[in-house]
Order: C-alpha cells, then sequence, then structure tokens
C-alpha cells in the first residue's frame, strides 16, 4: 500500500465502494458512459485493487475517471455490492487534492465548473438559476426558453413563479442571512478550499498553456476547457 | 403486460410514507425549468387534498449537482444537507419531502452514511454549529414528492375529470415511465418498487386508466451525467443516452413519457428537439414528438387544472397532441399571454419539430 491508497481508502465512499470486485463486467454492460467513452468501470474496481500508487497516479492524472456520469446503475446490478460511481467519486476528489486533474483534457474542465455551479451556489443559494439558463451556453433549451427569458417578468408570475421575490416560492431570491450561512458552511467544512484548490492548479495550467484564466464564464482557458473535446480519443473505439 | 411476478417484487420493496404535515424543498432544477410543476404540486396537496405542507423561505439548494460533479466536497454537502434539516424541526415538522430526485438520493446518501459511520455525523453537527449555530436532528420520515403523489393516487383519480382514455378509441393511452437513476439505483429500498421493478410512476399510470409500456431501455439513464451535460464538450454523452431511450421505446409508439426527476424531464423534453433540429427526426409517427410530462404535471391536467396556468407551454415538445386524445379543452390564444393577460408574442418555431401555438 502507499500513500495515494491509504488517502483513497480513508473516503468513506470508496470504503462503500469496493468489496473485492470479482471483474465480471457486469458494471460495464450496463454503463451509460461505457456506451460512448473508452471506458469500463470493471477496469476502474480492478485497477484500485492493485493498492499500486504509480497505476493510482495514473488514474488521477488521467481522462478515464471523468467518463463517469455518476448515475450510479453500477450499484445496482453489481452482484458483490460494489459501487464503481462511487470509487470514482474517491478518485475526482483525490485528483484535486493533487491538483492531478488539471493534467487531462475532462479533468480540466473542473474550472468551468467550479465557476457554474459553485459560484452560482454561494452567491445565489442555488446550484443552477434561472438567469444563468441562456441558450449561448444551452442551445437545447429551444426557441420556446427564449420567448421565457425574453419575457420573465409578464410570464413567470402566471406559472405560479415567484421570481426574484421575497418569501417562498419557485425562483425566489433567497435572503443574504441564508446565503451567509450556506458561504460560512463553505468556509467550515472545506468547500471554499476546495473552490480555491480548483481556480489555483488550473491558473498554473492556464498559463502553461499560454491562455489567460480571468475571472469568470468568457476567460480563454474556460473557453478551451468548456469547449475542447478530443473525440478521436475519447470516444468509444 | 404480466403483472403477477412484478407486483410480488414490488410488495418486497414498500415504504412507510407520513399522511400530512410535509416539510417541502424544492428542485433548483424543476423551479428553474418547470417552476409551474413545483406549484401544481402544492396546489394538489393543499387545495385538492387538503394537506399542510410547509416551505421554508430559508432553504437552499442541497447543493447536489455540484456535488456529482466534484466542486463541493462531500463534507461540505453533509453539512448543508444538516442546515436544511434544521430548519425543518425549527419550523415544528418532522417529514421531509424534497421536489428533486438528485436530492433525494442526496438525502439518502447521507442518512446512510451517518448511519454507517457516525462520525461523520459527528463532524457535521461540529461544522453546523460552528457556522450556523444551529443543531439538526434526521428525519422522521422522508419522502420524493412523487412518492406522495403515488400514496394519494386513488384519492387524485377519485377527483379527477379526466382518464388516460383515448377519447376517440376508448383504449387507454400507451405511457412510458422514466425513473430518476438516483430515486432507487443507489438504495433500492428507498424506493417504491425498488430499482429494477420502480411502481411510483406505473401506480399513477394505472390509476388513471392508462396502460404502463414495458420496453427494453426502460431503465437506461436519461444521460444528464451532471458534468456530461453541464460542458458543452460533454454533450454528446448526454443526447446519446436520451436517444437511445427514444429509440427503444419508439416501436410501442407511446403517447406519453412520465418522469419523477426534474432533469430527466428536461432531457426527456429538449433532447427530442434536439434530436429534431440535427436529424430530422421525432419518434411519434406525425411530427409531433412524444409529450413529456412530471408526475404532478399530469395529476394537474387529470384533475383539470388550466394547463397554461400550470406552465406547460415550457415543454419545447408540445402538450397538446395528449389534450386532444384525451379531450381535454384548451385556448391556443391564451398560451402564450403573461400574467395579466397581456400580448407577450410567440417563440419561433422550431425547423424540425411541430409546435402549436
Amino acid at each position: 500500500m502507499g500513500q495515494l491508497f491509504d488517502k483513497l481508502n480513508s473516503d468513506v465512499r470508496f470504503v462503500e465502494g469496493i468489496n473485492g470486485c470479482i471483474n465480471c463486467g457486469t458494471c460495464t454492460a450496463i454503463c451509460p458512459a461505457a456506451e460512448v467513452y473508452d471506458y469500463q468501470p470493471r477496469t476502474i474496481a480492478h485497477l484500485v485493487q492493485t493498492r499500486d500508487d504509480s497505476i493510482i497516479e495514473n488514474l488521477l492524472k488521467s481522462d478515464t475517471i471523468w467518463y463517469c456520469g455518476e448515475c450510479m446503475s453500477c450499484k445496482t446490478r453489481c452482484p458483490r455490492n460494489n459501487a464503481p460511481g462511487l470509487i470514482i467519486q474517491a478518485l475526482r476528489k483525490l485528483s484535486i487534492e493533487t491538483g492531478l486533474f488539471v493534467e487531462s483534457e475532462k479533468g480540466r474542465q473542473q474550472l468551468a465548473l467550479k465557476r457554474m455551479l459553485s459560484d452560482t451556489i454561494i452567491e445565489t443559494g442555488y446550484c443552477v438559476h434561472f438567469d444563468h439558463t441562456t441558450l449561448d451556453m444551452f442551445p437545447e433549451q429551444g426557441p420556446m426558453w427564449q420567448w421565457v427569458q425574453d419575457n420573465r417578468e409578464a410570464f413567470l408570475p402566471k406559472v405560479g413563479a415567484n421570481y426574484k421575490g421575497n418569501g417562498p416560492g419557485a425562483m425566489r431570491s433567497i435572503p443574504q442571512s441564508d446565503i451567509d450561512e450556506l458561504r460560512n458552511i463553505f468556509e467550515v467544512s472545506g468547500g471554499l478550499k476546495w473552490m480555491e484548490t480548483i481556480e489555483e492548479h488550473s491558473a498554473k495550467k492556464a498559463k502553461e498553456m499560454g491562455l489567460e484564466i480571468g475571472e469568470g464564464k468568457s476567460s480563454e482557458y474556460f473557453t478551451e476547457v468548456y469547449n475542447r473535446n478530443n473525440h478521436a480519443k475519447h470516444s468509444r473505439k | 403486460m404480466k403483472l403477477e411476478g412484478k407486483r410480488k417484487i414490488w410488495n418486497e420493496y414498500q415504504k412507510e410514507i407520513a399522511d400530512d404535515k410535509y416539510f417541502y424543498v424544492r428542485s433548483c432544477i424543476r423551479q428553474a425549468v418547470f417552476p409551474g410543476s413545483e406549484n401544481t404540486y402544492l396546489r394538489i396537496m393543499r387545495d385538492v387534498l387538503k394537506k399542510d405542507v410547509h416551505e421554508s423561505a430559508h432553504h437552499t439548494t442541497c447543493t447536489g449537482i455540484g456535488y456529482h460533479t466534484e466542486v463541493v466536497p462531500f463534507e461540505t454537502i453533509q453539512t448543508v444537507v444538516a442546515r436544511n434539516f434544521a430548519l425543518m424541526r425549527e419550523a415544528g415538522y418532522e417529514n421531509y419531502t424534497p421536489s428533486c430526485v438528485t436530492s433525494f438520493g442526496i438525502y439518502t446518501e447521507v442518512l446512510d452514511t451517518w448511519h454507517h459511520f457516525p462520525e461523520e455525523r459527528k463532524r457535521t453537527a461540529e461544522y453546523l454549529k460552528k457556522a450556523t449555530q444551529r443543531d439538526f436532528q434526521e428525519p422522521g420520515n422522508m419522502a420524493h414528492t412523487s412518492d406522495i403523489i403515488y400514496k394519494f393516487r386513488h384519492q387524485i383519480a377519485e377527483k379527477s375529470k379526466y382518464k388516460l382514455i383515448n377519447k376517440a378509441t376508448g383504449l387507454p393511452l400507451k405511457v412510458v415511465d422514466h425513473i430518476g437513476c438516483h430515486y432507487a439505483k443507489m438504495f433500492p429500498a428507498k424506493g417504491i418498487g425498488g430499482a429494477e421493478h420502480p411502481h411510483v410512476l406505473a401506480g399513477l399510470i394505472e390509476a388513471f386508466g392508462g396502460e404502463v409500456i414495458d420496453y427494453p431501455e426502460r431503465r437506461h439513464c436519461c444521460g444528464f451525467g451532471f458534468r456530461q451535460y453541464f460542458i458543452k464538450a460533454n454533450r454528446g454523452y448526454s443526447i446519446a443516452a436520451s436517444k437511445k431511450k427514444f429509440e427503444s421505446m419508439e416501436p410501442y409508439q407511446p403517447d406519453l413519457i412520465l418522469t419523477n426527476c426534474p432533469g430527466c424531464n428536461f432531457f426527456m423534453d429538449r433532447w427530442q428537439y434536439a434530436l429534431a433540429e440535427m436529424e430530422g427526426k421525432t419518434y411519434d409517427t406525425k411530427g409531433n414528438g412524444i409529450p413529456v410530462l412530471a408526475y404532478e404535471e399530469l395529476a394537474g391536467l387529470m384533475l383539470g387544472f388550466d394547463p397554461w396556468e400550470m406552465g406547460l407551454q415550457m415543454h419545447q415538445v408540445g402538450i397538446e397532441t395528449l389534450m386532444d386524445k384525451i379531450g381535454i379543452p384548451y385556448n391556443l390564444n391564451e398560451k402564450y399571454k403573461g400574467a395579466k393577460g397581456e400580448d407577450l408574442g410567440v417563440p419561433e418555431s422550431p425547423r424540425n419539430i411541430n409546435f402549436y401555438k
């Protein structure tokens, strides 16, 4: 056993996720990620069972651990009650903590996800905010959605939404005192540190790649990681 | 469909669902994309079933999407969950009912973690106290809002104006259910009917007189995949999973797709539109697409609620074909009016999928 394995093994999700995988491949047969990516959850379970730090380090640097969609279909069907999806969560945590996530194209996407999701959480109290669901980011919303966005103030009350209003209701403005509590939770429990870690390692990588990282969702590095897809590398062979 | 064997399996996966006095927490995706759906749930619970449903203005996201994209650590989400539990007890409630299936999965995972790893609960309590001065207790009962509608399905059906019956033929409408992965795939005992034969939506379809259609990819994920949708470069994963499902259900020509997860409701709807625009194909025979509804939207429609006040115009695949088959009257002139009846114009029409306006 090595240091990386020990760290993995200190994550309760890893402990819950692996109980002597028999390599039957049921998880791969059912996995939506394995349909489209060069990915097998069976291999993930097999590799972490080696307890070999060099193998684990290669995983932490790889695109492989970012292919999973965390649907947890693998958990349902595994005859040994393993959950490769939980193993993946523990590996991703370690990849972020070690900064190795920036060594893969899919891992570098963490910067965009951090700015799209965790920044939104501590600013608004929502993971997803109506104002951010624009067609330039999410064109599959369709022309109906553009109409909703254009007519939000006049239309949303019709369907019972309390858009940016006080008190309870859909799309309400969450009081600042509650946002402050949420931010305190992130501070105390390591959430803010986690976000800083993603920014710091991404900034170093952006410099190495000659890209401006800036702030928000329009920098060169954000645009690169949000859109870059090496299809030939990732696709199922 | 032969039901005997499945009924036997469903009976092994039944759970206690509280009868009244619910603490309601919203879904980030559902309220952002289908706000009328959540409003419909509350109307059914409060106005039709006369139940006590409390919503605190102070609750926040559970941070589940952030957790499943690895931008929120496990320690943090556990503490946010504990805060929402604290708000429930402070309001005098103990029956926790999330609208979101991702959240439902988060709550079940966190409760299971605290059960098996008490040190995680202890640390969470310390973090919560330090960050907010609050204390928490676990819910006395927890159920997804689709569980609640399931529990009262027969009462709702008795009060309904409509059934899932084709008005022209008198035959049951064919409905496929799509259960959100995090409803029961992680913890089958927490879902009605378990993970392989969930009955939470099938029971609702049957109560309204419809025919449940079994199809090969019934249990396949919609393709949300969290990071696989939010990052544009990964979105092929998401649409490919939905396409696999549409192709699998196409031979059965369903009249409706019924969902319980906000994300699934979104993807089953929007990816049909996107596939029509990309490939010129719809999965019905008339270029309309297959209507998609959440359990609460279906219940509201059966009860005779106004479709446009429920926000059904916020689906990109039109619901009109379903309403026409059932014989539900609707006024297209009201579809795109504002809350005060003002004329707001109409959306542009998609190129390859019929659009009612």
